[in-house]
C-alpha cells in the first residue's frame, strides 16, 4: 500500500489518485428517495473539481477558512475536499450547535465562506451575520424552504457547481495546478474542541498529521478498498472525520451517509458496514433494544437466546481471540452462531463488521463482552482531537474491556510522576489557532503533548486511563486514588445509579451510593418486598446487602491491579436522597460534583471515617406528589470486605 | 407569512347550502368561497356543523339545497368518487389508515386513482405496470422525504404513535396530488410539539405544492396563526367570515365561541 501512495502527501492528491486507480469503485453513497445513490471515486473527484473551481471563482483563497455545518452528506465531503484542493482550510462545526456557539469560531478564524446543509443551518448563520462581519458567502445544499430567501450572501450548491463548470471550461488545468502546489505540511483542517470549560480552541492539523495515523491504523486493521463505513456521527468531531474521510482517502473505501438521523439502524442493516465506530452509549442503546425485543419474543426463542448467550459468554470472546477452546464448546458455539448470534448480528446491521471500535468514555465490561461474545470484533482505542484519534489501539487478539490498548506504532507515550499521560506522535496537532499561550501549555518544547488524562501501563503494556489528572489524588500511603474510575466501576452495576468516592489524603476509600430506584424497585417487586419510594428502599438491610456485594466485586477487581489495589472501598452508606442537578450535586451533563457533595454532606463523610455504624441526618425531602417534608433518620454505614492485593499475594 | 402566498381566483364556492338529518338542521344556507392557494379555516363550537360542511365538500353528505362550484363546474351534490376525481382529497378526524399496512403501502394507496394499468398487468409485473409502479413509488418517496418520515417507511401504521399516524394520513392525501385538501381537525389530540410540526407541514404543503387547504380545527391558536381566511359556523349558520383579525374582533364570534374576553 505504501508503494501505491508514495508522494501523495495531501488529501486532494489522494483523491485524484483514487479517481485514476479505482475510478469505478464506489466512493460515497447516500440514500435518496429510498434508493442508495453512489458516487464513484471518478465522479466524486469530478464533483470536487467543479466545486473547487466554483469556490475559487467566488474568491476562496489559499490559507483562508471555510465553515462547514452539515450532517454527513456527500456534498459536505465534496465541499471539504474542494476547499483542500485550493489550500483553504475546512472548519467543520457541530450541526446541532445553537447560533451563538458558532459566533466564536467564525470570528476567531475570520471565516468568509460557509457551507450549510439546509434552511435550519442557513437561518442560524443569518442570525449571527451582524456579529460575523467576515462572513460573506453561504452555500446551501438542500434548497427546501429556501425559495423566499433573497439575502445576497446566499447561493445554492447547484449554482456554485454551475459557476465551477464555467470556470473549469475556461481553465481546465487550474485545479490540478492548485493541488500540485499543496504540500503535506499545509494545514488540512481545523477542529474546534467543544470547550466545556472556557472558550473553544481551534485545533490545527496538517495533511501529514491526519494522513499518518490514519494510514498506520488502516494497516493495523488491514483496511482496503472493499471496506464500507456508515458515517453517522457529527462531522465536526475529529473521529468522524478520520473514519469517514481521512481513512477513506487513504484506503479508498466507501463512505455511506444515512438517510436521516432516525434511520441509522435501518441504514446499518442495508449497508452492512465492515468497519464501525460507536461510543459506548450507542452500543448500550442497541443492547437495550435487543433486550426489549427478546422480552417480547416467544418462550422458545427466549429459552434459545438465554441458553446460547450463556455459551457465548463462556467461550465467545476466547473464540474471537483465537484462544484454545474445548471442542464441545466450539460445537455449541457453532450451533449458537447458526440460530442466535448470526441472526442477531444481522438485525443490528453488524453481520459484516470486521473491526469495530468504541471510545470516548468507560465502557461497561458486560456491555463490551456482549458484543465480542456474539462474534463482533469490537475493540477499544484512545485518542483525542489533538492527537488525531489513534494513540492507543487494541490489536486483534489483545482485547480487554478496561484498557485502551498499547501505543500505535510510531507513537511515544510516557507518564509523568503525577501519572499524566504524555504523547509524542506524528498525529500531533500543530497548534491551537491564534492561541500560543494554550499551545505552550499543552505542548512542551520537546514536543510532548500533555493530555490531562491520568493512567498507567498495565501488566501487558496496555494503557489504562483512569481519570483526569486534576481529579486524581493520593491516599495517605501514596496509593493512586482515581475517584471516577472507582465510581464508573460501581455504576456499571444496574443497581447503582451514582457513586461518590472519597479518599484523597485519607487512609482509606469510602463511598456514598445512590441506588437506581427502577432497577432496585424491580428487584424488590420480584421479591414481594413492599416499599414506598427511594428513601424507603435506600434504608433497607436487603438493599445494603445487595450494594455490599457489588462493592466487594469491585474490590476483588481492584485487588488484581497492583497500582490501585489499595484504593479498595472500605466503608459505604446509601444516601437518603437522589443526587440532583437542581440541587447542584450533579452537573447538567450528570457528572457528580465531588467537592460540593463532600462539603454539603460533611457530617456523613466524617462519620464514615470516624468508624461509626450509623449517622443521624435531617433533611428536606420532596415526595413524589410534590410536597416537601423533613426527613430525619439514622443512615446505616456498612463495611465492605477488602481483598489482599494480588501482587502481595504472589510475594507471600 | 401570508405575503409569501399567492392567493388566486376562487376555486371552490359553496352557495346557500342546507343540510338536514330528519329534523336536525345541520347546515342552514351557508355560503362561502375558497380561493386558489389559500388556507381556509372553518371553525365553530361543538355541533356547529363543521364536519358536516367538510363532508358536503367531498361528497359524503348530499345537501338538500344549494350548490357547490368547483372550478367552473357546478354540482347540486357530488359523490365521493367524483370529488376525488376532481382533485379533492381529505384526512379524517379519527384516522382512517390501513393499520396493518406499512407507511409506504398506505401512501401508495393514495396513488390509486392515478394507476392506469389493469389488475392482470400489475399482477404479472408487465412492462407498463412496472414503469407505472416505479413512477408512483418515486412520487410517494418524495412525499416521505417532504414529511420527514423516512425512518418509519416500512413500519406498520398501527405501531406508530398518534402524531405520526396523523402525518401519514396527510401524506396519503398528498399522494393523490389534490388541488384542494380538506383537513378534519389535523391537530386534534396532539401535544404541543406535534402540533408545531403539523403546522409547519401544512404551511410547507401550501407553499411548496401550492395546494389549496380547507381545514377544520378546534385549536384557536393554530387557526389564527396559519389561515388566510376563517369561516365561523354556529348552530349550522355562518356567523362570520374574514381574516383571522376580523373574525377575532367580531362580537358574535366572541360570544358564540371564544367566550367573553377578560
Amino acid at each position: 500500500m505504501s508503494g501505491e501512495l508514495t508522494g501523495l502527501d495531501t488529501f486532494p492528491k489522494l483523491l485524484m489518485h483514487h479517481a485514476r486507480a479505482r475510478g469505478d469503485r464506489p466512493a460515497i453513497r447516500e440514500k435518496d428517495l429510498g434508493i442508495w445513490q453512489t458516487w464513484t471515486w471518478a465522479q466524486f473527484a469530478e464533483q470536487v473539481r467543479l466545486c473547487a473551481c466554483g469556490l475559487a471563482a467566488q474568491g476562496l483563497r489559499r490559507g483562508s477558512h471555510i465553515a462547514l455545518i452539515s450532517d454527513n452528506r456527500p456534498r459536505l465531503y465534496a465541499a471539504m475536499a474542494a476547499a483542500q484542493c485550493l489550500g483553504a482550510i475546512p472548519v467543520p462545526l457541530y450541526q446541532d450547535a445553537v447560533a451563538a456557539e458558532m459566533v466564536f469560531p467564525i470570528q476567531n478564524a475570520e471565516i468568509g465562506f460557509a457551507f450549510a446543509e439546509d434552511q435550519e443551518q442557513v437561518d442560524k448563520l443569518l442570525e449571527i451575520l451582524p456579529q460575523c462581519l467576515s462572513l460573506k458567502r453561504i452555500y446551501y445544499d438542500d434548497p427546501r424552504g429556501m425559495r423566499h430567501y433573497a439575502q445576497p450572501e446566499l447561493m445554492a450548491y447547484e449554482k456554485l457547481i454551475e459557476l465551477g463548470r464555467e470556470a473549469h471550461r475556461r481553465d481546465p488545468s487550474f485545479v490540478e495546478n492548485e493541488i500540485a502546489s499543496g504540500a503535506g505540511d499545509d494545514t488540512a483542517a481545523m477542529f474546534f474542541t467543544s470547550g466545556t470549560t472556557g472558550v473553544p480552541k481551534g485545533v490545527v492539523h496538517s495533511h501529514a498529521s491526519l494522513i499518518g495515523p490514519s494510514l498506520t491504523a488502516a494497516r493495523l486493521d488491514r483496511l482496503g478498498e472493499g471496506d464500507v463505513i456508515l458515517a453517522y456521527l457529527p462531522p465536526a468531531w475529529i473521529g468522524q472525520n478520520i473514519f469517514s474521510c481521512a481513512q477513506a482517502f487513504v484506503t479508498g473505501y466507501c463512505i455511506c451517509c444515512p438517510e436521516s438521523a432516525e434511520t441509522v439502524m435501518t441504514d446499518m442493516r442495508e449497508i452492512g458496514p465492515t468497519y464501525y465506530f460507536a461510543p459506548p452509549r450507542v452500543l448500550e442503546n442497541l443492547l437495550t433494544q435487543v433486550s426489549i425485543r427478546m422480552e417480547d419474543a416467544s418462550r422458545l426463542k427466549r429459552w434459545l437466546y438465554r441458553r446460547f448467550m450463556d455459551v457465548a459468554n463462556r467461550v465467545g470472546g476466547a473464540i474471537l481471540d483465537g484462544k484454545p477452546v474445548p471442542a464441545l464448546d466450539r460445537g455449541l458455539y457453532w450451533l449458537g452462531d447458526l440460530v442466535v448470534y448470526g441472526p442477531l448480528r444481522n438485525v443490528i446491521g453488524m453481520s459484516r463488521v470486521k473491526v469495530g471500535y468504541t471510545a470516548g468514555e468507560a465502557i461497561g465490561p458486560d456491555l463490551f463482552k456482549f458484543y465480542r461474545s456474539i462474534g463482533i470484533n469490537l475493540k477499544q482505542l484512545y485518542g483525542s482531537t489533538e492527537t488525531a484519534v489513534f494513540v492507543c489501539v487494541q490489536p486483534d487478539g489483545q482485547v480487554k474491556a478496561d484498557t485502551a490498548g498499547p501505543a500505535v506504532p510510531g507513537v511515544e507515550l510516557r507518564f509523568t510522576p503525577e501519572r499524566e499521560l504524555l504523547i509524542r506522535s506524528p498525529g500531533l496537532f500543530r497548534e491551537y489557532y491564534k492561541n500560543p499561550e494554550a499551545t505552550r501549555q499543552a505542548k512542551d518544547p520537546e514536543g510532548w503533548f500533555h493530555t490531562g488524562d491520568a493512567g498507567y501501563f498495565d501488566q501487558d503494556g496496555h494503557v489504562k486511563i483512569i481519570d483526569r489528572v486534576k481529579d486524581v489524588g493520593r491516599l495517605a500511603d501514596g496509593t493512586l486514588f482515581a475517584p471516577k474510575y472507582l465510581e464508573n466501576k460501581l455504576k456499571f452495576f444496574p443497581y447503582i445509579r451514582e457513586a461518590v468516592c472519597f479518599g484523597d489524603a485519607r487512609d482509606k476509600v469510602c463511598a456514598f451510593i445512590n441506588i437506581d430506584p427502577e432497577a432496585i424497585g424491580n428487584w424488590a417487586e420480584r421479591r414481594n418486598m413492599p416499599y414506598s419510594g427511594y428513601t424507603d428502599l435506600s434504608a433497607r438491610d436487603e438493599v445494603y446487602e445487595l450494594v455490599r456485594e457489588c462493592i466487594e466485586r469491585v474490590n476483588a477487581d481492584l485487588s488484581a491491579e497492583p497500582e490501585i489495589a489499595n484504593s479498595q472501598i472500605h466503608r459505604f452508606l446509601i444516601l437518603h436522597k437522589e443526587l440532583e442537578a437542581d440541587d447542584g450535586e450533579l452537573t447538567r451533563t450528570r457528572k457528580v460534583r465531588r467537592g460540593f457533595i463532600g462539603e454539603k454532606y460533611g457530617e456523613l463523610v466524617s462519620a464514615l471515617y470516624a468508624g461509626k455504624t450509623s449517622v443521624h441526618v435531617e433533611a428536606q425531602v420532596r415526595y413524589e406528589d410534590g410536597r416537601t417534608g423533613t426527613y430525619s433518620a439514622d443512615l446505616k454505614i456498612r463495611d465492605a470486605k477488602v481483598f489482599t492485593p494480588a501482587a502481595s499475594q504472589r510475594a507471600a | 407569512m401570508s405575503a409569501a402566498r399567492r392567493a388566486g381566483d376562487v376555486i371552490l364556492s359553496v352557495q346557500d347550502v342546507s343540510l338536514a338529518f330528519g329534523g336536525v338542521r345541520a347546515l342552514q344556507e351557508v355560503s362561502f368561497d375558497v380561493c386558489e392557494h389559500e388556507i381556509r379555516a372553518i371553525i365553530g363550537p361543538n355541533g356547529a356543523g363543521k364536519s358536516s360542511m367538510l363532508n358536503v365538500l367531498n361528497g359524503v353528505y348530499h345537501p338538500q339545497q344549494g350548490k357547490i362550484r368547483l372550478r367552473n363546474k357546478e354540482f347540486a351534490d357530488m359523490d365521493s368518487h367524483q370529488a376525488a376525481d376532481l382533485g379533492i382529497a381529505r384526512t379524517f378526524q379519527n384516522i382512517a389508515l390501513f393499520k396493518g399496512m406499512s407507511v409506504l403501502d398506505n401512501l401508495m394507496t393514495g396513488r390509486n386513482l392515478k394507476m392506469r394499468c389493469n389488475f392482470l398487468q400489475q399482477a404479472l409485473w408487465l412492462g407498463p405496470a412496472k414503469r407505472e409502479e416505479l413512477e408512483h413509488r418515486r412520487a410517494v418517496e418524495e412525499i416521505i422525504d417532504f414529511l420527514e418520515i423516512q425512518h418509519i417507511r416500512k413500519t406498520p401504521v398501527g405501531r406508530l404513535p398518534y402524531g405520526l399516524q396523523k402525518r401519514v394520513e396527510l401524506g396519503r392525501a398528498l399522494a393523490a396530488e389534490p388541488a384542494v385538501l380538506l383537513l378534519d381537525e389535523p391537530m386534534a389530540g396532539m401535544n404541543l410539539e406535534e402540533k408545531r410540526d403539523m403546522c409547519r407541514f401544512i404551511l410547507d404543503v401550501n407553499d411548496h405544492y401550492g395546494t389549496t387547504i380547507v381545514l377544520i380545527e378546534h385549536d384557536m391558536g393554530v387557526v389564527m396563526d396559519i389561515s388566510d381566511r376563517v369561516v365561523v359556523l354556529d348552530y349550522g349558520r355562518k356567523i362570520a367570515d374574514g381574516s383571522p383579525d376580523e373574525v377575532r374582533g367580531n362580537q358574535s364570534v366572541v360570544d358564540a365561541y371564544l367566550g367573553v374576553a377578560h
